[in-house]
């Protein structure tokens, strides 16, 4: 039997969890999201010109760190953090010493549910990360750990307990996320259906992750969580979620996680240009079909029994079976495992917390 | 009565503009407890009216069937069974599996299922769901069972594949087999039931989406369409419970059939979608009545999921039939000694082949 945590309040987690938000503008949008980040800690990951002041509005407690902070906390190892590009969001993981992580992006509001209600994203990431996820075998009434539902006829009793959550990927009404070809076709699509289900995706199964609404477990997950080399001075760009996606997929395959995809809903306002879109990621068009078979074929050692492990086996693995598609994934691989060395830099036990430089770095309510 | 036909005339004028033979054909099992089909034949008459019905008359029920008028339909019943398939195989069709002989003498490209107790339902905006309809879609649509796409269907109006979904996966492969869901009662085993006594489903989830190759689910044979010309014998009526009775939580033949239809579809690259079109499924029965028998099929269902998670086909299998008769060799192997009722199950698999081949295929 499906038991949700107890009745109907969610933990607010307050102190357990970090919202990353990567930005180059200010961040007037939080004005929207107040009621429901207010009481958390914030990691603003500032990308771009760092001498540029972002604007936070008043009463949030955040941290902010610039590309100055970013090659002094890191030194050399920067070289794995993007730069001029969103992908430099998983610093914020990095440098984050809470459990539990959630992302958004700045161009995304808060949305309603069909009653008209506005959705807690937050509350509802949170729930998905603290009930299990069914890897092994599907319940066709989606999660069975959601009031109302529970496991159909055939589900086996001994599955019931299900995998520790350790990704939770939203979704996005209004402007979906396509890629440059479809937006090109498509310029007017809007995503207007409210699909009021959250479920596991399976064991073995492959999907595109999207950066803009995620949250995860970062001690269960975190150093897979790296969004790769992307923006300025890479061959590619909007990749940084997907390949992060896959990497973690296949290590929670491996290691017994489970991913879940669905609610909540945030409403996604601004439609990136896809010219633009189409020259960053025209390159990744075509290594996603090498790619793909790659991820779907790559097996893990068994002796990889860390997350850490697992990812350093899995560099090994780009470097040597997709160096050949194109140099980029040997690059790709060594900032792999530069990320994972900054990963222990960063978080071995006994490290101070990374300070920002900035006066203005933690602002009072 | 209002009901939903945006897809319908166009499919229907498709069809005969084509003239392909695309008809379906409702398949009805009735229940010893219901010979009465006078409120579901009537519920369901905007949607049935322009198909071929078949019913099939459970044949240990004793009363005459009440059917109204102005149906195209056959009506088959333990005379015909027996006459078709001789009395000795005519034991598989008894009870909920009395449905597998309206697919074995179909003639027709598509078959939808639906259990005698489930009535359209409605959709949030107050609309009748035409679940035929949505079936057709279903299967006429590709399926994607490599990759699976976080918007789901990709082919539905107003969505689309996402952001890093391989281009050379979005032609799909075909789509075998459509399974619907329930408002109201939904298809919970007995001990679920019995603990959720008034829990009732009513949540509208607005979704089709693939079954992703290789991840097993239970299939509910409440709620079903297929394509007979490429599924039809995969889906067995073969796991018959000692104590299987007239309540769908006291069976698990059609989930032990939708093991073997998903096996038998990875493996030829076939698809199965689950979620749209909800029924509306009336509540019936009493649980904990049910609970007072065996959980025999609850058990069961321990051993049954890893064994279908570990079948592995072999290369040569390339026909549906060479796959079920695989499947019921590997059943007799390894699960045979395990308890009766599996030998059970792989002899009638392979009696259900052979009787697909000899009445089953179109002659």
């Amino acid at each position: 039997m499906a038991t949700a945590p107890s009745a109907k309040l969610t933990p607010l987690l307050k102190d357990e969890l970090d919202i990353v938000i990567p930005t180059i503008r200010n961040l007037d949008f939080l004005e929207m999201w107040r009621p429901f980040f207010e009481q958390y800690h914030l990691i603003i990951v500032q990308d771009g010109d760092p001498s540029k002041k972002i604007r936070v509005p008043d009463g949030f407690d955040y941290q902010l760190y610039n590309r100055n902070d970013v090659n002094r906390i890191l030194g050399p190892k920067a070289s794995c953090i993007s730069f001029k590009d969103s992908a430099c969001r998983c610093f914020g993981y990095l440098v984050s010493k809470k459990k539990y992580i959630f992302t958004i992006d700045d161009d995304c509001f808060v949305a309603k549910d069909p009653s008209g209600k506005e959705i807690n994203a937050l509350e509802q990431h949170i729930k998905n990360l603290l009930t299990p996820s069914t890897t092994h075998f599907f319940n066709t009434l989606y999660d069975p750990y959601r009031e109302g539902a529970d496991f159909v006829r055939g589900y086996p009793f001994s599955l019931r307990e299900g995998a520790p959550t350790a990704v939770s990927h939203g979704l996005w009404l209004n402007i979906p996320d396509y890629d440059a070809p479809t937006q090109l076709v498509k310029p007017l699509e809007r995503n207007t259906r409210y699909v009021d289900a959250v479920m596991t995706v399976p064991k073995g199964t492959l999907f595109p992750m999207c950066g803009m609404n995620l949250a995860f477990d970062r001690e269960l997950i975190g150093p897979a969580m790296y969004f790769g080399l992307m923006g300025d001075g890479q061959p590619i760009g909007r990749y940084d979620d997907m390949w992060a996606g896959w990497c973690m997929k296949v290590i929670c395959d491996h290691l017994g996680l489970g991913v879940k995809t669905g609610l909540p809903y945030i409403w996604h306002s601004k439609a990136s240009s896809p010219f633009v879109n189409l020259k960053k990621e025209y390159k990744g068009i075509f290594w996603q079909e090498k790619a793909i078979p790659f991820f779907q074929s790559v097996s893990l050692p068994k002796e990889c029994s860390s997350v850490e492990k697992c990812y350093l086996a899995l560099a090994g693995e780009v470097k040597s079976k997709l160096g050949e598609v194109d140099p980029y994934f040997i690059k790709l691989a060594d900032a792999m495992v530069t990320w994972i060395e900054a990963w222990n830099m960063v978080n071995s036990p006994g490290e101070k917390p990374a300070m920002t430089s900035l006066p203005n770095a933690t602002s009072k309510k | 009565k209002l009901f939903i036909d945006t897809g319908k005339d166009e499919v229907f004028s498709l069809i005969q503009a084509l003239n392909i033979r695309v008809t379906l054909t409702p398949v009805l099992p009735t229940r010893a407890l219901r010979s009465d089909l006078t409120i579901f034949m009537n519920e369901w008459r905007p949607m049935f009216s322009r198909f071929h019905v078949i019913i099939v008359k459970d044949p240990d029920l004793k009363e005459e069937l009440k059917i109204p008028e102005g149906f195209n339909l056959d009506v088959y019943g333990k005379p015909d069974i027996d006459q078709v398939v001789g009395s000795s195989t005519s034991i598989l069709f008894s009870g909920y599996s009395c449905r597998y002989f309206g697919y074995l003498v179909s003639r027709k490209k598509y078959i939808i299922s639906v259990d005698d107790d489930c009535l359209p339902a409605r959709d949030p905006k107050g609309f009748w769901v035409d679940a035929v309809a949505q079936h057709i879609s279903n299967l006429t649509n590709p399926a994607t069972p490599f990759f699976f796409n976080t918007l789901y269907d990709p082919y539905a109006e107003g969505a689309d594949f996402v952001r890093g979904y391989p281009f050379s996966l979005r032609g799909g492969v075909k789509c075998a087999l459509s399974c619907g869901l329930w408002l109201n009662l939904a298809d919970h085993d007995a001990p679920t039931q019995a603990l959720k006594a008034r829990q009732r489903n009513s949540r509208y989830v607005d979704a089709v989406m693939t079954v992703p190759a290789r991840s097993l689910i239970p299939i509910s044979g409440i709620n079903i369409a297929f394509e007979r010309e490429a599924v039809g014998p995969a889906l067995v009526p073969a796991l018959k419970l000692a104590g299987e009775g007239k309540c769908r939580w006291e069976t698990m033949e059609d989930i032990w059939s939708g093991l073997c239809v998903k096996i038998v579809c990875d493996h030829l690259g076939l698809g199965v979608k689950t979620g749209l079109p909800y029924i509306w499924r009336t509540d019936r029965g009493d649980p904990i009545a049910s609970l007072k028998k065996e959980w025999e099929g609850v058990k069961l269902m321990e051993d049954v999921i890893p064994f279908f998670q570990s079948v592995r086909l072999p290369r040569e299998a390339t026909t549906v039939e060479e796959c079920i008769i695989e499947v019921a060799n590997a059943v007799k192997e390894r699960l045979g000694s395990m308890d009766p009722v599996f030998a059970r199950a792989a002899k009638a698999m392979l009696d259900w082949v052979k009787l697909w081949q000899s009445v089953g295929s179109s002659s």
